[in-house]
Formats: structure tokens, C-alpha cells, sequence
């Protein structure tokens, strides 16, 4: 028993069948239990008042947002030296889910930066890495859709994906160097000194959770998707030559 | 050997010895061009080796001429990228002489194609893998080609070419790729998915 | 390999297209910007720096289509592949090409529409020393990014989306540079920093280009 075996794509999507509707329940559980209880039954911020409350949706997109291109980074290298098709056609499948999370976290960072910072936008190196983020995931989407031959598309991705990864983190550093900032520090961290209250922080725990669950199961749910799409055209191409 | 990830061709094997040479025949859409991309090195075989590699000059259905430089300089650049042939040898071999300020843009298909295939010549490799070489020859050319061939084979090296043509040389062997035709089957990165 | 470079420099100059158009993008560009944001000298020489290098940035980026699209048309890409280089030579040395018929043009030209510009006295220095070392790194990215595309149909608009948002950090120190040349404050940090990504560029990426290279030209 290895975790490779899941690389097999029948074997995968057979587990991920079986995963997904409980997965998909747990995400949804978390996700209404997480902003219910963030929207309404926490106090109000005594500065921020009631707009502190969108912090539910935007940290957690955020954290999704980043944590989903490291997810393709190591897809892509998983794809690069074991050549595991389903580690592609995963990396493949989170791309628009993260690129949804990148924007949900700057819509919602907008919204809530109007009544605090009196902007919607400001060159703030927080915002500005999001957006250089997304970019990114529309490049590499891009490269994907625009490619016919599909191990092709996958190595040339991967190699984006990797080179990509390299230039974000320098573009983050460049873009600190470039404008000191606005935003507040991280809200999360270990040291509990640091972190928001309690009455805060566990709500947005389980809305954390929520996303991340979120996450998984659309990543698993597009996954299957891709390896259909890919079986069908594999299908295709046989009846074709028969 | 696949293209498109289509497997084309399956158990295909052979010598080419010193002095041979190897005519490839069989239908348009065989596999002719995929197995000499291959044998070029530009594809990896999906099994099986190619050995000798680097002692291929590969001319394909292009020439990889630049049509803004004239004939000695189009020749001069490949000569120096393989290390220094003779331009003026392989100018006179191809009856391109008088041509030899003339830009490459301004050269008639088939005086295009001599040009291409004099850089064979200033390759100075020994094994000559050539895709459909004499398309847009006239009957002189090609009997140059033909000569300039059974020279390179004279002088110890070997030919492997796909064209329909009797070239007229005597030692040259027949290979026809037809039989070699793979299964029908799934495209190799396929496999996992059926 | 050096034959590789002149045959490539010599195309450039027989073509016309390579030194000119690039140059005339950047002029026009840089003519453009005070019908946008009116003739004022004092916001003109403030924004002048940033301008000059996103105008030079977007010269670089029209012209790197032509980088592999020549050779992938007429086969010469793929006798070259064959041939006894290395495919990480080929691509530097394309690189280079580039970066010596548009980039070093666009290097010269700066200081001269740094005047239209009115770019303030020591301004001049700067700009051209941050272009002259952050451009190399715009022709490697830029290779990659061309060796990513080559042979797709439609590839100019993909290639511009691929590799603009690899231009960020560059853009970000080299403009730095300038303007802080520009208003006589210390540029050691962003120039130290511009000097690194280029040769950490110019060092590695040429290995990720031939990768991508071979792959396409399976």
C-alpha cells in the first residue's frame, strides 16, 4: 500500500468517489457553521465594528489562494519526475480554483479596505503580490488551454509552474522593497500573543477548515473531470484508429 | 515511435554499415518522416535506441535557409556551427557556384533545395539522414544528388533517405516501413486511461 | 556559437525590423505619455523614469515573438537542434541576439528621450546603468517565455500574458534604481539587487528555455 497507487486514475477516481460527498458535506458544514457564527454571533471589532466580520471569507480565501499554487508547484514537480498524469491533471484542475480564490480575497480585501483605509485599492504590497498571484494563474491557465497535445501541455506547464514559483516569491520580496505597506500583519500565527481575540479566532478557525475542505473536494471533484475529459479523448483517438 | 503520441511504427530494426546506403519506401503517412526525426534525434524513440546519433547531418522537408542571406553565407554559417566544412567544395558538388551572391530568398525552389542539400556537405558527418531530398529536383539535379551520394558513400559514409525516386545508386538497400506498421492501439499516454 | 550570433545580428540588420521597430515603439511611447498626462515639466520629470522603463519593458516584449518564429518556420530550428550544440547555447545565444539588437538599442536611446522627458540632471546616469543591467534579464525571461509559445498559433498574445508578469520583480528594482537616481537618493540597495536577478537570470533560465525548447520540438 503506497500513496502512489493513486496515481492510477481508475483507482483514483473510485477513492474520490467515495471521499467526495463526505468531504463535500464536512466543507459545507464547516463553511455555514464558520460564517454564521462569525457574522452573528461575535462581537463587533470596538474600531472596526461590524466590517471586521468579512474577515471569515477573507483570510481564509487568501490562505487557499497561495496554499493552492503550492499545491500546483508540487503537482508539477510530482508530474516532472514521477510522471504521474493525475499529479497534472491535478495541478490542472486547481488552477481556476485558486485563481477564484485569489480574486474572492481581493474582492473582498476591496470591500473591506473602502471603510478602513477610505480605498478600495491602494498599491499596498499585500494587494499588489495578489494581484501579480493572479497573473500568474491566468498565464498558466492560459498555457494550458492554448496547448493540443496534452503530455506536451503538461511538461510545458509544469516547467512554467516551477519557473513561475521562483519569479512570484521574488516579485513578493521586490514588491515589500518597492512600497511599504498598509496592511496589518499576519492575524495568524502560533505565538498567541500576536493573534486576533479568541472570540474571533475560533470561528475563523472553522471557516479556515471550511475552505480548505472547500478546496480539497473541488480539486478532487475537477480532477475526475480532467481524467474523464482526458479517457474520452483517449477513447476517441482509439475508435479512431481502429 | 510515435507521433502525435500515435504510435506508428513498431518492431523496426537495422544496421547502416560504412559505405550503405538505406532507402526508405512506403506510403504517404507510414511513418518514413517520423522514423527519420527520430533517428535525427529530435524525438525520443517510445522504445527501443538509437545508437550513433551524433554523427548525423539531418535534412528535412525544409531547408532552414535565410532567405536575407546570400548563398556563401547561408552555407559559411553551417559550416562554422559543425566545426568548418569546405563551402567552395560543396558550392561546386551542387553546380551552385555561379549562384553565390544571390540571396537565398531570391533562389528558385529546386536551386533552394541544392542549397539545402550542399549543406550536407559542409556538415562533414558521416551519416546522412535525408527526408524526401530530391522534391522539386529537376532530372540534373537530382543526378547531382545522385553523384554527390555515391561520392560520400565512396569516401566511407552512409545514407538513409525516404524518397520514391530511383537515384540510380547500385549498393543502395530498400527498406520498405510498410510491414513495420504498428497495432492499432492506444496513443502511449493514453494508456493509463482506457 | 559565435557564428550563430552573427548570423542572427546580420538577419536583424537585413530584415530592418530588429534594431528600428523596437526603438520607434519606445519613441512613440514615450511621446505619447504627456499627451496623456499633460505637457507639465515638474509631473513629467517626476513619472519620467518609471515611464522610460515601462516603455523599454514593452519595446522588449513586441519583438520577442520573433525570436524562435523565424527559425521554427523555416526549419532551421529544428536543423539546429540536431546540430553539435548544446540547446542551452542556442538559446543564450538567442537571447543575446535579442538583448543586442533591442535591448542595447533601447539602453543608448534612453537618455536621449530622457530629455523629452525633462528627467532630472542625475537622473541620466542611473537610468541608463539600471537599463544597462536589468534589460539582459528582460531578453532571457522574454527567451523563455518565446520558447514556451514556439509554434503555437496565436502565441504573440500568450506570450505577452506568460511573461509579463515574469517582468515584475525586474521592473520593480530597475525602475527603482531610476527614480531614486533621479531624485539623488541612494540606489545601492534596488541596484544590487537589479544587478542579482539579472545574473541569476541570465545564469539559469537558459536551462528551463532548452528544456521547453526540446519538448516542443518533440
Amino acid at each position: 500500500m503506497s500513496l502512489w497507487e493513486y496515481a492510477n486514475p481508475v483507482k483514483f477516481i473510485a477513492t474520490t468517489d467515495r471521499v467526495l460527498p463526505a468531504l463535500a458535506w464536512a466543507a459545507a458544514g464547516c463553511l455555514a457553521a464558520g460564517l454564521i457564527w462569525g457574522f452573528f454571533f461575535t462581537p463587533d471589532d470596538f474600531r472596526q465594528g461590524s466590517t471586521v466580520k468579512i474577515i471569515y471569507l477573507h483570510v481564509p480565501s487568501a490562505l487557499m489562494a497561495i496554499n493552492g499554487w503550492l499545491m500546483m508547484l508540487v503537482a508539477s514537480l510530482i508530474w516532472i519526475v514521477r510522471r504521474h498524469h493525475v499529479s497534472a491533471l491535478a495541478a490542472r484542475a486547481a488552477a481556476p480554483v485558486g485563481a477564484t480564490m485569489t480574486v474572492i480575497a481581493l474582492a473582498t480585501g476591496a470591500i473591506w479596505g473602502q471603510p478602513m483605509w477610505g480605498t478600495y485599492w491602494a498599491w499596498d504590497p499585500r494587494l499588489t503580490s495578489f494581484l501579480i498571484l493572479f497573473l500568474f494563474y491566468l498565464g498558466y491557465m492560459a498555457l494550458w488551454a492554448a496547448i493540443e497535445n496534452d503530455d506536451t501541455a503538461a511538461d510545458l506547464t509544469s516547467i512554467l509552474c516551477l519557473v513561475g514559483s521562483v519569479f512570484a516569491l521574488l516579485s513578493r520580496y521586490a514588491v515589500n522593497f518597492w512600497n511599504q505597506g498598509l496592511h496589518q500583519g499576519a492575524s495568524l500565527s502560533l505565538d498567541k500573543e500576536e493573534n486576533v481575540a479568541d472570540v474571533f479566532w475560533y470561528p475563523l478557525l472553522v471557516s479556515i477548515a471550511g475552505f480548505v475542505l472547500l478546496f480539497i473536494a473541488l480539486v478532487f471533484l475537477r480532477t475526475q473531470t480532467e481524467i474523464r475529459a482526458r479517457r474520452m479523448r483517449a477513447l476517441l483517438a482509439r475508435e479512431r484508429m481502429a | 515511435m510515435s507521433r502525435g503520441g500515435v504510435p506508428v511504427l513498431e518492431g523496426l530494426s537495422f544496421v547502416l554499415e560504412a559505405g550503405q546506403a538505406l532507402v526508405l519506401r512506403g506510403p504517404n503517412g507510414s511513418g518514413k518522416t517520423t522514423l527519420i526525426r527520430t533517428i535525427a534525434g529530435l524525438q525520443p524513440p517510445l522504445e527501443g535506441r538509437v545508437s550513433g546519433i551524433e554523427a548525423v547531418a539531418y535534412a528535412g522537408h525544409q531547408d532552414g535557409l535565410k532567405t536575407s542571406l546570400d548563398v556563401v553565407e547561408n552555407l559559411a554559417f553551417w559550416a562554422a556551427v559543425y566545426g568548418g566544412g569546405d563551402v567552395e567544395a560543396a558550392m561546386a558538388r551542387f553546380d551552385l557556384t555561379d549562384l553565390r551572391d544571390r540571396l537565398a530568398g531570391n533562389l528558385s525552389a529546386g536551386q533552394k533545395r541544392r542549397l539545402g542539400l550542399a549543406r550536407l556537405l559542409v556538415t562533414g558527418r558521416p551519416v546522412w539522414v535525408l527526408d524526401e531530398p530530391t522534391v522539386s529536383l529537376d532530372t540534373a539535379s537530382v543526378g547531382l544528388f545522385a553523384d554527390a551520394v555515391k561520392a560520400h558513400l565512396a569516401s566511407g559514409g552512409a545514407a538513409l533517405m525516404a524518397t520514391h525516386i530511383d537515384l540510380g545508386l547500385p549498393e543502395a538497400r530498400m527498406l520498405d516501413v510498410a510491414p513495420y506498421k504498428a497495432r492499432p492501439r492506444a496513443r502511449a499516454e493514453d494508456e493509463a486511461f482506457l | 556559437m559565435i557564428a550563430l550570433l552573427t548570423r542572427d545580428l546580420r538577419l536583424a540588420i537585413r530584415a530592418g525590423g530588429g534594431f528600428g521597430l523596437g526603438l520607434a515603439f519606445f519613441l512613440i511611447v514615450v511621446v505619447l505619455v504627456p499627451f496623456g498626462v499633460g505637457p507639465e515639466t515638474t509631473l513629467l520629470a517626476r513619472i519620467a523614469p518609471g515611464i522610460l522603463w515601462v516603455g523599454a519593458l514593452l519595446a522588449c516584449l513586441l519583438s520577442l515573438d520573433r525570436i524562435f518564429a523565424l527559425d521554427w518556420e523555416d526549419g532551421s530550428l529544428d536543423l539546429l537542434a540536431t546540430a553539435p550544440l548544446p540547446m542551452e547555447g542556442i538559446v543564450t545565444v538567442k537571447a543575446a541576439a535579442h538583448w543586442i539588437t533591442t535591448g542595447l538599442p533601447l539602453v543608448l536611446a534612453a537618455p536621449a528621450l530622457g530629455l523629452l522627458l525633462s528627467l532630472p540632471g542625475p537622473g541620466y546616469l542611473w537610468l541608463f546603468l539600471s537599463l544597462l543591467i536589468g534589460t539582459p534579464a528582460l531578453s532571457v525571461i522574454g527567451t523563455f517565455g518565446a520558447a514556451l509559445t514556439v509554434g503555437l498559433k496565436r502565441g504573440g498574445l500568450l506570450l505577452s500574458l506568460l511573461v509579463l508578469p515574469l517582468y515584475v520583480p525586474t521592473l520593480i528594482f530597475g525602475a527603482e534604481v531610476a527614480r531614486r537616481g533621479a531624485d539623488g537618493l541612494a540606489v545601492e540597495t534596488p541596484l544590487l539587487m537589479l544587478a542579482g536577478l539579472s545574473f541569476g537570470a541570465v545564469a539559469l533560465l537558459p536551462f528551463a528555455s532548452a528544456a521547453v525548447l526540446r519538448i516542443n520540438l518533440r
